[in-house]
């Protein structure tokens, strides 16, 4: 357990020093632009507008850091040999994984955490006080969160076995396909063959459901989220995780390295 | 019984190669020897030889396409074995957004050392290996010397029982060869295992008990380093300088190679003390006596030249 | 050794991650179903904004949102919802790839239908089409669509004749268009011109959904005409009797019927309690009727 710690510790490291967090910037100016100039093109839904742009940012930029840094965790460990080293010490590879994507989850719990902030910053300042619908923004940021989550052991996993570029494209496709899932399940009105509908509602289970963590809309309109789907999306992010690190685990552990 | 330090048998490894990965290359042909215990080990070869190969197999870094391998009687796949080893790699490369000192805190992280601990070796590591005013400055602008400094620090940092050094005097300057020589021969003192690979004959030569040749893939010999070589002079060089005027030293010039105002001049043994009297006879100052030594290259190249009769058993094609 | 780990993948941790993942979805499913129920499938209803939004790729955002037309068509129909939101994702496709015939064609039909048939929004069918016509006016059958629109939902034949006309001059346009808008001036609608007009849409359209909806009213026709067939038995067994028959049974023992008439699902018709020939509440027919009837 602490060798995973040491890993997902440094792999923070890394990326604070490579000015990962540096996107924070960005999000801050947004929320600033935004806070200013929305009163002056919308009545009344102001603080719907942030907070949808806030959580979409919020997203957009965690998937982006998940693909992209998710990708090269362990590739550019290979690929500058910086492994070599490390797995000559008393660390299995599975270890090394896990910490890798421990790290970066951190790195982005950290980011999201500050985004978030950064979110009801402009919300305050646009509302002047806030309600106790707000919560649900804290629930669509965690829900946010537990996506980027399986994003990131999705491009852990092909990075394992296939070149980075391609491992960016799969992961990003994955991400799309899971963003269709509701649309591979109710193809009942089409035009095609039952067999074809079974194929895509069975496959429709294996591919992750990114439309679970999705309750920006509620966010927006204050809309209360049941507790008990808290509890679900929490379940199924960790075993989303846990399967694909799983075999993750198993390539990895399995490959020569150059 | 003791047990060997490193325990090598009938190691082989393929790569694939070739369109579509349809072909394979061997890079390590049935290897098999031992290194005892406290010995240290030369592992001689030029590039592409397969001597980081079979370290890389050793370190579980790749695997092995068929034989096995022990290390103080454990086998290579159980990684907790590695908290007796340490490991230099090629050309080593290290995280370069770290300082020197956190790198080797991080590493020393794993063998669950006690945060005092860790910053007291840290300290007295980078000591070692000259890099005590460095030891704050990121990686990332070290020169690859420097890194050479670092990798053999971070290998040697939890006082391992067996060492494994991929050139370890690579990227060095004289002086930095020195100290690592001094540093890989303290080892040896405190009876530790060292296994390292080198292509420079004199490194071998001053360090090790034993060396092992390996030359396409293959082991061509074990023993002392001077029985693998076959210490048996060619020669003698005698270097001097000579007045060109002088008829009396025509004959001998005429043998003798010229470079700036030297000559040198290679004489069987035998006719050593006979060459030497005509030089004195023709007034001649001789600067330098020498034996002359077959270069590791050229044995290297002796033993390329065989092994390409047997080229074809190289290439092993797939399926 | 290393083959261990990848058969407790395969046949552990797979196996029972999914069984877990398939569990969750479940009762993920039914939570959100009850967050979701007002936003529905369309995120964004400005046409304009996705257009901006999808750059050079607008003709493609078209298709999807094309696709998830058909599928919310597919969903909604079979459960006979509601189906409000047909028109933004009709307006949506359509603006984004303004070529998009089949988005028209299948929009003339299902914004017209009335509940819960269709969406019940004529109004919007025949904007819809009109927009069609005006980014593909060589293509004569949006007119016939048009026409369609305004003599089965708006009753407006005057119009629907107007857009026969205009269609008939486009190139290539089929030279019934022309009578058929000759027939409608003169006749108004009778059961034979919606029968040919159904019949057509039913042999020229190639999508499933509209050839399904024209079938249902072909067959609903068929039984408007033996319906009517049969009012009159009845009255011709009144007056031989001076009673109204209470049943098929005393038609056929009088003899004015050789058998028992049937609908085209094979349910025989039977007698209202006002007397007059009804399709059998037993009939798949029945539903239909109550879902499409309105001729």
């Amino acid at each position: 357990m602490s060798r995973i710690l040491s890993v997902a510790l440094n792999t923070f490291r890394e990326a604070v020093r490579d000015r990962v967090l540096y996107n924070l910037v960005f999000f801050a100016l947004l929320m600033m632009v935004a806070a200013v100039f929305v009163g002056q093109i919308s009545l009344g839904i102001e603080s719907t507008i942030i907070v949808s742009l806030g959580l979409s940012a919020i997203s957009i930029i965690g998937l982006l850091i998940a693909v992209f840094i998710g990708v090269g965790l362990v590739s550019k460990e290979m690929e500058k040999r910086t492994l070599y080293a490390l797995l000559a010490k008393p660390v299995r590879r599975w270890e090394f994984l896990v910490g890798k994507f421990g790290g970066l989850v951190l790195t982005l719990t950290v980011n999201t955490m500050a985004m978030a902030a950064g979110l009801f910053l402009a919300l305050l300042f646009v509302k002047h006080s806030f309600e106790a619908s707000d919560a649900t923004i804290l629930i669509a940021v965690y829900f946010i969160l537990l996506k980027i989550a399986i994003v990131v052991s999705l491009a852990l996993l092909f990075s394992c076995f296939t070149s980075p570029l391609l491992a960016i494209l799969f992961t990003a496709g994955l991400y799309v396909a899971g963003l269709f899932i509701h649309e591979m399940r109710n193809l009942s009105g089409s035009k095609v063959s039952p067999a074809v509908q079974a194929f895509f509602s069975w496959i429709s289970y294996i591919l992750p459901n990114f439309e679970n963590f999705n309750v920006m809309a509620a966010a927006a309109h204050g809309k209360a989220v049941p507790g008990i789907l808290i509890l679900q999306n929490t379940a199924y992010a960790a075993i989303y995780c846990a399967i694909v690190l799983a075999a993750a685990s198993v390539v990895f552990s399995r490959r020569n390295l150059k | 019984m003791t047990v060997p330090a490193i325990q090598i048998e009938d190691l082989t490894k393929d790569y694939p190669a070739g369109f579509l990965n349809t072909k394979k290359k061997r890079s390590l042909e049935s290897l098999t020897m031992q290194v005892e215990e406290g010995e240290a080990f030369g592992f001689l070869g030029p590039n592409g030889a397969g001597k980081s190969t079979t370290m890389k197999l050793l370190m579980g870094i790749i695997f092995p396409t068929s034989g096995s391998a022990k290390i103080l009687g454990r086998p290579i796949s159980d990684v907790e074995m590695h908290k007796d080893i340490g490991y230099l790699p090629e050309q080593p490369y290290f995280y370069d957004y770290l300082t020197a000192s956190e790198l080797l805190d991080y590493f020393a992280r794993f063998y669950g050392f006690s945060a005092a601990e860790r910053k007291a070796r840290v300290e007295k590591m980078l000591k070692k290996v000259g890099l005590e005013t460095a030891g704050k400055i990121q990686l990332r602008k070290y020169s690859k010397g420097m890194l050479q400094r670092v990798g053999l620090a971070q290998a040697i940092l939890h006082q391992p029982k067996v060492v494994i050094l991929d050139e370890p005097m690579s990227g060095l300057d004289p002086i930095g060869r020195r100290e690592v020589r001094d540093i890989i021969l303290e080892l040896k003192r405190d009876g530790r295992t060292i296994l390292f690979s080198t292509h420079i004959l004199t490194d071998a030569e001053m360090l090790c008990d034993r060396v092992g040749v390996i030359v396409g893939g293959k082991l061509q010999g074990v023993g002392r380093p001077d029985e693998i070589v076959g210490l048996k002079a060619q020669g003698m060089e005698i270097l001097f300088e000579a007045d060109t005027g002088n008829a009396k030293t025509a004959a001998i010039l005429a043998k003798a190679a010229k470079s700036g105002s030297r000559y040198a001049l290679h004489v069987p043994e035998e006719s050593l003390y006979l060459t030497l009297d005509e030089l004195k006879a023709a007034g001649a100052k001789i600067t330098s006596v020498a034996q002359i030594k077959p270069t590791l290259e050229e044995y290297f190249m002796h033993l390329v030249e065989k092994d390409r009769a047997q080229a074809a058993a190289i290439e092993v094609h797939g399926k | 050794m290393s083959r261990k780990p990848i058969a407790i993948l395969v046949l552990f941790v797979l196996p029972l991650g999914f069984a877990g993942i398939w569990r969750l979805q479940h009762s993920i499913d039914t939570q959100l179903a009850g967050l979701r129920e007002e936003r529905d499938e369309v995120l964004l209803t400005s046409p304009k904004v996705m257009k901006a939004l999808s750059l050079e790729y607008a003709p493609l955002t078209a298709d999807i949102y094309w696709t998830r037309v058909v599928q919310y068509y597919g969903s909604r129909h079979e459960r006979a919802e509601h189906l409000d939101n047909l028109w933004p994702l009709l307006d949506l496709a359509t603006t984004l790839d303004p070529n998009l015939i089949p988005a028209y064609r299948f929009g003339s039909t299902f914004l017209a239908e009335p509940k819960p048939a269709g969406a019940g929004q004529p109004e919007h069918a025949v904007e819809l089409i009109r927009r069609g016509i005006r980014e593909n006016p060589e293509y004569w059958r949006l007119y016939q669509d048009l026409g369609n629109v305004y003599y089965f939902a708006l009753k407006d034949n005057e119009k629907a004749a107007e857009a026969y006309v205009e269609g008939s001059k486009a190139p290539g346009a089929a030279s019934w268009m022309k009578l058929m808008a000759a027939r409608i001036v003169e006749r108004g609608d009778t059961l034979e011109t919606s029968r040919y007009l159904w019949t057509e849409i039913y042999q020229s359209s190639q999508d499933p959904s509209i050839r399904e909806n024209a079938k249902v009213h072909l067959i609903l026709l068929k039984t408007d005409d033996d319906l009517q067939h049969l009012d009159a038995l009845l009255d011709e067994y009144e007056k031989k009797t001076g009673r109204r028959a209470a049943n098929i049974r005393e038609l056929v023992q009088a003899g004015i019927l050789s058998g028992f008439p049937a609908d085209p699902e094979g349910v025989p018709y039977v007698i209202g309690e006002s007397g007059q020939a009804e399709l059998n509440p037993k009939s798949p027919l029945f539903e239909k009727e109550k879902m499409y009837r309105r001729f």
